[in-house]
């Protein structure tokens, strides 16, 4: 246990600093679209709502899962449609007709 | 077999989300960052419903169904204008699950759990339940439900702050003793209420700041659900949330002059009746005609838009006038204030949904040392971002705050429904200069109407 939390914490910490790094570096343009990106990204607690949904284990995690199952997919869905149209509409500018 | 693919789906998934973020630096190369996001979660997807711990698919599928059923209309249909609000909505939802999942699993094994895992479930669940109604409530100041001013009352930061402190007491009391069961409902319910009454006291110009930090805690939130289940991936995927929300929230905060805990406990934006009232003062104030006439015949122009233009809806007339001075040779551009709008970036999108080419629009610091060189600046539905008072008068309260240097062009346009003060309840020096000119009337009707002169002296020329 102590050594399974030990690189939980090494993956929490470099995984901080990679975030830090790779977002201080994007345009303040897009930061409407990089928030909405980190949040479909984050939707990623899907993946532990699954579990606690489809274990079976008891009546209250079943219904709890699946709040959150729903809850994060409408986050995954929505997240990634909405960047994406988002980013559709930044245009360069077209060159003088 | 089985573990082995999963673990590889979520390392393929883990080193997606990170070049997604990576491409999204630059408008070039930020759609493709989508598509691997996308497919990073695609795989995390397959790989953990073959977990041998799901062995009914039946409620999930319902959980599939329904959150695409609200969420992608959402995402379709919102307009731009809302899109703080969706975010709002997603942070509260995103919270929500990480919350309720914590919840799932303190009572699959009540009273069972590691000290560590205990501590890192109640961080989830405080985080959680706090974000989710902190950010309901923000979606409510957002959509004119609640109040957007401040609500503050007497010896409201020590209510809020003693209620997150037994809040976090009763975690402690929690991890201590883990069979005390009756505790966990207590804590649960005591950071549902701090949420609320957290976001009660926030004004409208400090959503940027708050929605950005309640990105924050739903990262961290989803980051601690990886450390209750040992899962890595959401340990990664949450900090790199976290980690954003975070950024965004500290350059709002630049951009304010401002720090964290006088964001949360100021209660910036309280309507001040003692300093409001100033002596009165003379405007210059402009018809459409005359505001035509000299932006037409200007050769730089640089437009500020502000939290006003979208709520005018404006920004499709704006693009209307972009497009007709540039026909005359006019150079348009757009200064970007970090803090315009309700969350970070929202003028960015507007525009760009009007079409404005994104190489038009400039950020603050880029731009400031263009200000002296520039003929006209017409500012829409701007305030508190363009007072010069933030320079000069130690006694305002946005003093420090960087703005925008608008007072430095040769002309100032000013238009603005009438002439009460901002959000942050300050008067505007900038509407009593010489070269300022106010032009009164809805953003909208009002751009719209010099496009109309610009067409029709065009058609006379």
């Amino acid at each position: 246990m102590a050594t399974e939390l030990e690189s939980q914490l090494f993956v929490f910490v470099l995984a901080t600093f990679v975030g830090f790094e790779v977002i201080r570096r994007v345009s303040p343009l897009l930061h409407t679209p990089l928030m909405s990106l980190t949040n479909a990204i984050s939707a990623i607690s899907l993946v532990g709502s699954i579990i606690i949904a489809g274990a079976a284990k008891s009546e209250l995690s079943t219904i709890l899962g699946t709040i959150a199952v729903a809850c994060s997919m409408a986050n995954v869905v929505g997240g990634f449609v909405i960047t994406d149209r988002m980013l559709r509409m930044f245009k360069r500018r077209q060159p003088e007709k | 077999m089985e573990t082995y693919f999963i673990q590889a789906t979520y390392f393929a998934a883990a080193v997606a989300f990170i070049l997604s973020l990576k491409w999204l630096s630059h408008p070039i190369t930020a759609r493709r960052g989508v598509l691997v996001g996308e497919i990073g979660m695609a795989l995390a997807i397959v790989g953990t419903l073959v977990h041998h711990d799901v062995i009914s698919y039946q409620w999930i599928l319902v959980g599939f169904a329904v959150g695409t059923a609200v969420g992608l209309p959402l995402a379709v249909f919102m307009p731009m204008t809302h899109v703080p609000q969706r975010t709002a909505i997603s942070h509260a939802l995103g919270a929500l699950a990480a919350a309720l999942v914590g919840t799932a699993e303190y009572y699959l094994h009540p009273g069972e759990l590691g000290t560590f895992t205990m501590t890192v479930l109640s961080l989830e669940v405080i985080l959680g339940y706090l974000t989710f109604t902190g950010s309901l409530m923000a979606f409510g100041k957002l959509q004119d439900l609640v109040p957007s001013r401040p609500v503050v009352y007497r010896g409201q930061n020590i209510v809020n702050l003693s209620l997150l402190g037994i809040a976090v007491l009763v975690g402690v009391y929690l991890v201590l003793d883990p069979t005390r069961t009756w505790l966990f409902p207590v804590m649960s319910a005591l950071a549902l209420i701090f949420g609320v009454l957290l976001i009660i006291p926030i004004g409208g110009a400090d959503m940027p700041t708050v929605i950005a930090l309640l990105n924050s805690y739903a990262g961290l939130s989803a980051s601690m659900m990886g450390f209750v289940l040992d899962n890595k991936l959401l340990i990664i995927a949450g900090a790199l949330d976290g980690s954003s929300g975070f950024i965004l929230s500290v350059i709002m905060c630049r951009a304010m002059n401002r720090s964290f805990t006088n964001v949360l406990f100021g209660g910036f934006g309280q309507v001040q009746v003692s300093t409001a009232q100033v002596e009165q003062r003379s405007v210059r104030s402009a018809s459409p005609e005359e505001a035509a006439e000299i932006l037409g015949s200007s050769s730089s122009v640089i437009v500020v838009p502000g939290y006003g233009m979208a709520v005018a809806q404006a920004q499709h007339k704006v693009r209307e006038l972009y497009d007709a001075l540039s026909k005359r040779g006019v150079d348009v551009r757009f200064a970007i204030h970090p803090v315009a709008g309700r969350m970070p970036g929202h003028m960015n999108v507007l525009l760009a949904e009007a079409d404005i080419p994104y190489d038009r629009l400039v950020e603050m610091d880029e731009i400031n040392s263009e200000f002296p060189r520039t003929d006209v600046v017409l500012v829409i539905g701007a305030n508190d971002v363009v007072n010069p008072a933030a320079r000069h008068d130690t006694g305002s309260p946005i003093y420090g705050m960087p703005i925008l240097d608008v007072d430095k062009a040769r002309t100032v346009m000013v238009i603005k429904r009438s002439m009460a003060p901002g959000f942050a309840g300050i008067e505007n020096e900038l509407f009593y200069l010489d070269k300022t000119m106010m032009l009164f009337g809805d953003a909208k009707g009002f751009v719209g109407e010099i496009v109309k002169e610009l067409a029709g002296s065009r058609a006379v020329a």
